[in-house]
């Protein structure tokens, strides 16, 4: 052998075509886990707000509330935090071993789940919102 | 599907008492025999290219050795199909009949040499155990993702063996049976508790699809956890091995890597439940250092 090759990053990148269950499940589990680690950052700064007094916490409430991009935007953080808890409770009985040959299904239920709920959920968040 | 084109025609007749006319004519002949096997075989190729009835396989060169090869690119062979002809087959065909220099590692051809592990249309299978008819033409087949390519479908092992070793893939113990002629019996709940983890090949498919082996070089991987974990739930080996066996499996990159994505799992050609004895390992760790009384 006088030398080999390394086939590097793009094709790292381009055999990843093929995805099982599992490596979506992964792959949605971190993003959805950034998301929420994203969010806890804006969650404290509009808290905080209270910090200069009630009337300036209702206030940016309020704005906020009023803007369709922040209800679109919380329906979004809905999904994410759905999907998070449940793929959660799935690693949690993956790390148990209870169910593994399952683990494809589960996820998919994951899934269905988080839609549904997101579906069910997009009236109470857009009610009373002025385009 | 035969390794080796047939043989030609070998002259039994041609000893010392042959006379030199009958000597020339049989070389004719020889000759005649080799030019016939030629056309044929030209035939076949140029059938194979214009019918219905064969595989279009896309196949990865690379050869550092050659100039002109060393820029990595994609083959087309076609390949006439035969009722239950496998990749491994197929490669060997065009290996045989268009190419000789199509560089790939086989031996048994029935799934228990673990040398033709092989990315196959996205996904790494055992060349020898996938049919073709379950196959979407082109065939895609490259070397296994995240190793070195030595030649064509030919990776570095070394790595995969080196994982292998630091588990101690070998069975020892400190608590041996009183009499010098005794035999070391296992349990047959034991038996059937590492029986699926004994069918591990090392044919590195496992560990050449898992994410977290790609990005971390020091990552035992699935095969040699499982190779851990063979020994590990062996209780012949008693407890000061299994302790033994946790410390290693219990490092920064031991069983805790694995972020259980399933990949090697699905892959595995020996459908070794690999993502179940990786987690079961880590309750073990978990067990073993927590104490609460």
């Amino acid at each position: 052998m006088s030398q080999s090759y390394n086939r590097g990053l793009i094709e790292d990148f381009s055999r990843w075509r093929e995805f099982s269950a599992g490596m979506w499940a992964w792959i949605f589990h971190k993003f959805t886990g950034w998301v929420l680690v994203g969010y806890l950052f804006t969650h404290i700064a509009v808290l905080s707000t209270a910090l200069s007094g009630a009337a300036a916490y209702t206030n940016t409430i309020q704005a906020l509330e009023s803007l369709l991009v922040v209800r679109i935007l919380e329906v979004g953080l809905l999904a994410v935090a759905v999907f998070h808890i449940l793929n959660g409770v799935r690693l949690l009985f993956v790390d148990l071993g209870v169910g593994l040959e399952a683990q494809d299904k589960s996820f998919y239920a994951s899934l269905i789940l988080t839609g549904v709920i997101v579906v069910a959920s997009i009236p109470t968040f857009l009610s009373g919102v002025s385009i | 599907m035969s390794t080796q084109v047939p043989e030609r025609v070998e002259d039994e007749s041609s000893g010392e008492s042959v006379s030199p006319g009958k000597q020339k004519r049989d070389q004719k002949k020889l000759e005649r025999a080799e030019r016939i096997q030629e056309q044929r075989e030209a035939e076949a190729a140029e059938k194979a290219r214009s019918g219905d009835d064969t595989y279009h396989l896309k196949v990865f060169r690379y050869d550092p050795e050659v100039p002109g090869k060393q820029e990595p690119r994609f083959d087309d062979f076609y390949v006439p199909y035969k009722q239950g002809m496998t990749v491994l087959d197929a490669l060997m065909w065009a290996r045989d009949h268009y190419d000789s220099s199509l560089t790939f590692r086989h031996s048994c051809r029935q799934a228990i040499c673990g040398s033709d592990a092989l990315f196959v249309n996205g996904s790494q299978r055992l060349g020898c155990k996938t049919q073709l008819s379950a196959l979407a033409e082109p065939v895609r087949i490259e070397p296994l993702p995240h190793a070195d390519v030595v030649k064509d479908l030919v990776v570095d092992m070394e790595h995969f063996y080196d994982q292998m070793e630091a588990v101690e893939p070998y069975f020892q113990t400190n608590s041996l049976p009183d009499g010098e002629l005794d035999e070391q019996r296992q349990t047959r709940e034991n038996r059937e508790k590492v029986k699926m983890s004994t069918r591990c090949i090392w044919c590195s498919a496992c560990m050449s699809s898992c994410n977290i082996a790609a990005g971390d070089n020091e990552y035992l991987g699935p095969a040699a956890i499982n190779k851990a974990y063979r020994f590990a739930m062996d209780e012949r080996e008693g407890e000061d091995m299994k302790q033994r066996r946790l410390e290693i499996l219990e490092q920064e990159h031991g069983v805790w890597r694995c972020q259980t994505q399933f990949s090697c799992t699905e892959v595995c050609p020996k459908d070794i439940p690999l993502t179940e004895h990786i987690q079961e390992l880590k309750r073990e760790a978990i067990k073993n250092n927590l104490k609460f009384w």
